[in-house]
């Protein structure tokens, strides 16, 4: 209808002036925000009690990332406004709904080269990949079968052969499965090139918001998915349920952000990992890389520190953001199983810290990181039998530990 | 009559809303602390951490647990001639609580006699550090290093008993 289409053109003009804002960022993070509690909206009459929090450096990147101001400028129109529901066929709301979901689609497609009708929302990376491994179950034919590879590992940010992997599932007519959760965004991802069938996307891990997400399903040839969820026949049936636009729009917005600085921000992480690494292998002895170096991800480094264990160290660096491999932080007190698959020995997984350095690390927090893990790392050596025994001689192997 | 009652009382009860002290914003609002702060302080402010004379003959040597469980403690004690603990000293490899636990476990057996250290017991060293559940297992391995101290501190003063007897 001509109406519906004047529509989109005005909207799509709307949106596309609320998306070109200023091309430098607005840092999202501070070196330190101060955060004044008490929160609520209450106001006390007493004189303020509360003095201002100080916060964590933040350098979890892969458990979670910032919104990136850009996405939240597109996204905000939809949160007030622009407020239709984008399956609505009737009305003016529905269609500059339709038109924001529609484009955002592009975006998601346009940034791992495939067509925007190969693209699903979901409410994340774990519904994809719950929708790409059901087909396996759904499939007819007795002998197909379905690869799923992660991409870039979320622990110690190895890059699997996703190319090769691709090529051999291709030839052998088995379906590819790829967590890419990690990788969208951060590296270049050409569904077509790499042969992938399947790919699971994730919007909190690109700068964008979180309980969003998206599954792309090849369309030729034909993947067939069985629907997790059943209801409206939203997104062509696979997954029904009313499209949230101001989160699709959010994750639009950041898979396009993502496409244009993907290589400034490779280089640019790049350059501060290697900075980390350097000061920190420069002044602790006994440092250990986990992951192969030459197929990694520089933005995930996942380090143990012998003699040191990992929670304590946590403990020690209270005012950054981090993660660990090691039991103590896991609810199960089982080390890490990527670290164990790799042959890590148990008590160097004991002992490992995830450094996540993304889009809004500053050199700034890295010095600091760095700094203080070493102060930590020597202090907690100090503290360590382990560490007073390497250095007595001894043979840590030699001897009979009591089992608890 | 019924009606202006209820009135009434909903007035009142408003009144004395609006009159009740509100609840601290802060405490609504306080983050969820994954550190107790008692276990920090043991990390922040150490006492006791180092090492004795591990061949002296009044100085007993527990070493518990394993690194591949990611908990190792080794806990010493100097015992005196009347048999009372007059120092301590404790190096662990393992979280924050391992640390503490260890850490309060030898300021704990300091001025003891020996027998007086062997009732020191785990509950006692959670409770005091108030260690969750998932934590529970770092108080008994402290235990454990106590208990071996004491054990290694024992077998030391046997042969020279024998010789004596001689």
């Amino acid at each position: 209808m001509l109406l519906r289409a004047a529509w989109r053109r005005a909207v799509s003009a709307v949106t596309a002036a609320a998306g070109s804002r200023p091309a430098t960022p607005s840092r999202g993070l501070r070196l330190r925000v101060v955060d004044h509690a008490p929160q609520s909206a209450v106001h006390s009459d007493a004189a303020p009690e509360a003095e201002p929090v100080l916060r964590p450096l933040y350098m979890d990147v892969q458990a979670t990332t910032p919104l990136d101001p850009r996405v939240l400028d597109a996204m905000l129109p939809y949160l007030i406004n622009f407020y239709g529901n984008a399956h609505s066929r009737t009305h003016a709301y529905g269609w500059e709904s339709e038109a924001a979901m529609e484009r955002a689609r592009q975006q998601v497609a346009s940034l791992i080269g495939a067509d925007p009708r190969e693209i699903i929302f979901t409410s994340g990376a774990t519904e994809s990949n719950n929708i790409a491994i059901k087909e396996l179950e759904a499939a007819i034919q007795p002998d197909t079968s379905l690869v799923s590879v992660m991409t870039v590992n979320n622990e110690i940010g190895v890059k699997q052969p996703i190319a090769e992997i691709g090529r051999i599932c291709s030839s052998r007519k088995v379906y590819f499965h790829t967590d890419a959760a990690q990788a969208v965004g951060k590296i270049p991802l050409d569904v077509n090139d790499m042969k992938i069938d399947l790919m699971s996307i994730s919007g909190h891990k690109i700068y964008g918001p979180k309980g969003v997400g998206a599954i792309y399903i090849r369309r030729r040839p034909r993947v067939r998915v069985e629907a997790l969820q059943s209801g409206g026949g939203q997104e062509r049936g696979m997954r029904s349920g009313t499209v949230p636009t101001p989160l699709v729009v959010g994750l639009g917005a950041a898979c396009e952000v993502a496409q244009q600085e993907m290589e400034y921000d490779h280089e640019r992480i790049s350059k501060l990992a290697e900075r980390l690494i350097e000061k920190i292998t420069k002044s602790l002895p006994d440092v250990v890389m986990n992951g192969d170096p030459k197929h990694h991800y520089p933005g995930c480094i996942n380090l143990s520190f012998a003699y040191v264990e990992g929670e304590s160290l946590l403990m020690a660096l209270k005012d950054v953001a981090l993660s660990s491999g090691s039991a103590c932080t896991s609810a199960s007190l089982e080390p890490s199983y990527v670290l164990r698959a790799i042959g890590t020995d148990e008590d160097l997984a004991h002992s490992s810290i995830r450094f996540g350095i993304g889009r809004f690390t500053t050199e700034e927090e890295v010095d600091y990181t760095a700094e203080k893990c070493i102060q930590h790392v020597k202090r907690l050596r100090e503290m360590s039998p382990l560490w007073e025994m390497v250095q007595d001689g001894i043979d840590l192997k030699s001897i009979k530990w009591t089992q608890h | 009559m019924a009606a202006a009652g209820a009135g009434r009382l909903r007035r009142a009860a408003s009144a004395l809303l609006l009159r009740s002290p509100r609840l601290p914003a802060r405490e609504l609002s306080a983050p969820a602390r994954l550190y107790h702060k008692k276990v920090v302080d043991h990390y922040e402010n150490p006492r006791n951490v180092g090492s004795l004379d591990k061949t002296s003959k009044n100085v007993g040597t527990g070493l518990v647990g394993a690194p591949a469980c990611g908990d190792v403690m080794k806990l010493q004690i100097q015992v005196d001639e009347k048999g009372k603990i007059v120092d301590a000293r404790f190096k662990t490899f393992g979280c924050g609580s391992a640390i503490a636990s260890s850490s309060l476990a030898t300021e704990w057996v300091k001025g003891k006699t020996v027998e007086e250290a062997l009732t020191i017991k785990n509950t006692d060293i959670a409770k005091e550090l108030c260690l969750p559940p998932v934590k529970l297992h770092c108080s008994m391995l402290a235990e454990d290093a106590i208990k071996a101290a004491l054990a290694d501190y024992k077998l030391k003063q046997e042969p020279t008993k024998g010789e004596a007897e001689k």
